[in-house]
């Protein structure tokens, strides 16, 4: 579905992505794994045109999608929850996510999304009429998947949603993320420090190391890695 | 209490038009954080175009208030598209350029429209025909309200609430909005955010000319410098209201507007513009952020 070739992105002179290739299979979650600064996020946002690639390819179901602008991309079907959620701050829950689904016109078919992502995260539906900036931090988590899930996307870019969340909400994001790849077959690709969670709801794994991809591997091979056990379980 | 009720009224109207072109810096800060200093110029060129307009019409034997429609008209539109072409001139290229670049463009452009108009048409001021119709019913109150300045109050009202409208319930309006507050982030949701940066200019240099024109037809006379004062005044009355925000904008446009007419009224006439800027000064040091602003966290 996504194929990253030896991608390379600048920020000004700085070279933050040093040639990352990395595959991923319809309906697969992949996730991606790594110190601060490794690159993670910017992998993300190079996918999404957002800092766009110097050099490489990056191929969206066969095509390239390199040299799109970002709402191109997004209308191919990618969508990205990035770190720190960005929820709207001075839009409501509602209009957050009316902005998820602004590439699309078929009003039933959105309502109907919309009713899904209430099953999702009921919470939300009580927030509906509040400011974004107001909600809780995992209530922005859950918004921030929701307004991403209502652009209907085939590609879910998740970017380390278990910052700052409380154990439990934290088990209820991962919980959700694997709902949403069975019940959907929404291709995800994963953004996590939480290596341990990540690699378990993970099909495979990618580990990044200062811009580039060091390990990979199917993700229970990846758990049972002595390097990985030492240098992200704690173990 | 007739001579109050005046400058109240009188203060109304030029705060009236202030809000006009102060929504046009509002929104620009809003989305892009860009005071753009060439605004004032596009109301200019308004009030220019509406003139040309107006004559023309008034020589093929048109006459009163079809000839301010027409005008109007085709000079909210001539203004659109100079508001448009200025932003994709000066502005838009320096998109990733530090933000005092677009600034010295913002000051550039506005000289360079200033000396544009005076090379094409004149430095001289030119009278304006007063296009707008005696009113029968205003002709008692006639000393504290014409029928000019009761146009300028009722169109303003109607576009900001129009405005208000637009920006609060419309897909583009939102878009606005999402653009304001995290650009990045709306781009991630599929918006055009170049077309949005677009349609706020045009929507800003739209009631620019508007303004341009009812002033115009009220005071009778115009010149290329004229956008000068009223870009600075408007761009006081966004600041004072907060800059970025709508209601601000109106808010800040009434209460210079008000300052200024009784300040001529009570005071002087030659200390309008002093006790306009003292309101400046006084704001900015008790409440920086403008009336109805918010006062941003600078992420670091």
């Amino acid at each position: 579905m996504l194929e990253l070739k030896n991608v390379e992105t600048y920020y000004g002179n700085i070279k933050a992505l040093k040639g990352i290739s990395l595959f991923v299979g319809d309906g697969e979650i992949i996730t991606l794994i790594g110190a601060n600064g490794a690159g993670k996020s910017t992998t993300l946002m190079t996918i999404c045109g957002i800092t766009p690639a110097r050099i490489g390819d990056i191929l969206f179901e066969k095509k390239s999608i390199r040299s799109l602008e970002p709402n191109r991309i997004v209308s191919l079907g990618i969508s990205q929850v990035p770190e720190g959620r960005r929820i709207f701050p001075l839009l409501t829950v509602a209009e957050n996510l009316d902005m998820g689904a602004f590439l699309r016109n078929d009003r039933a078919e959105i309502q109907k999304d919309l009713d899904y992502v209430f099953t999702l995260f009921p919470i939300l539906k009580k927030r509906i009429h509040q400011q974004g900036g107001t909600l809780s931090g995992g209530e922005q988590q859950m918004l921030a998947i929701s307004r991403a899930l209502m652009s209907k996307p085939r590609l879910l870019l998740l970017d380390e949603p278990s910052l700052g969340l409380a154990p439990l909400a934290v088990q209820q994001i991962f919980q959700m993320i694997q709902k949403i790849n069975s019940e959907n077959k929404t291709t995800i690709l994963l953004v996590e420090q939480n290596a341990f969670m990540a690699l378990k709801v993970a099909h495979r794994g990618y580990v990044m190391e200062n811009g580039t991809i060091t390990l990979e591997g199917p993700a229970v091979d990846l758990l049972k890695d002595e390097r990985i056990k030492r240098a992200y379980l704690g173990l | 209490m007739e001579y109050f009720l005046e400058l109240l009224l009188g203060g109304l109207t030029r705060g009236s038009i202030y809000a006009l072109i102060a929504l046009g810096y509002t929104m620009v800060y809003g989305i892009i954080e860009l005071i753009n200093f060439a605004h004032g110029e596009i109301y200019m060129i308004g009030a220019f175009t509406a003139l040309i307009i107006a004559s023309v019409l008034t020589f093929h034997g048109f006459t009163g208030f079809s000839v301010l429609i027409l005008a109007s008209v085709v000079a909210v539109i001539y203004s659109a598209a100079y508001g448009y072409t200025v932003e994709k001139i000066a502005y838009k290229p320096l998109r990733q350029a530090p933000r005092l670049s677009p600034l010295i463009s913002a000051i550039g452009m506005s000289i360079f429209l200033q000396n544009y108009v005076l090379i094409a048409q004149t430095s001289d001021f030119l009278p304006f025909p007063n296009l707008i119709p005696e009113l029968p019913f205003l002709e008692e109150y006639s000393h504290i309200m014409g029928p000019a300045q009761l146009l300028i109050v009722i169109t303003t009202a109607v576009v900001t609430i129009i405005l208000t409208l637009f920006i609060k319930f419309t897909k583009t309006g939102k878009a606005m909005r999402a653009t304001a507050q995290d650009r990045n982030m709306a781009m991630l949701m599929g918006v055009n955010v170049n077309k949005i940066i677009s349609n706020t200019f045009i929507i800003g240099s739209a009631l620019a000319a508007i303004g341009g024109v009812l002033i115009a037809s009220h005071i009778g006379r115009i010149n290329f410098y004229i956008g000068f004062i009223a870009g600075i005044k408007a761009f006081t009355a966004a600041v004072l209201g907060g800059i970025g925000s709508i209601p601000g904008a109106v808010l800040g446009g009434l209460v210079l507007g008000w300052t200024e007419s009784f300040a001529t009224g009570y005071v002087s006439s030659d200390y309008e513009d002093v006790f306009a800027f003292l309101l400046l000064v006084l704001i900015l040091i008790f409440r920086p952020a403008g009336l109805l602003g918010r006062s941003a966290i600078q992420k670091v």
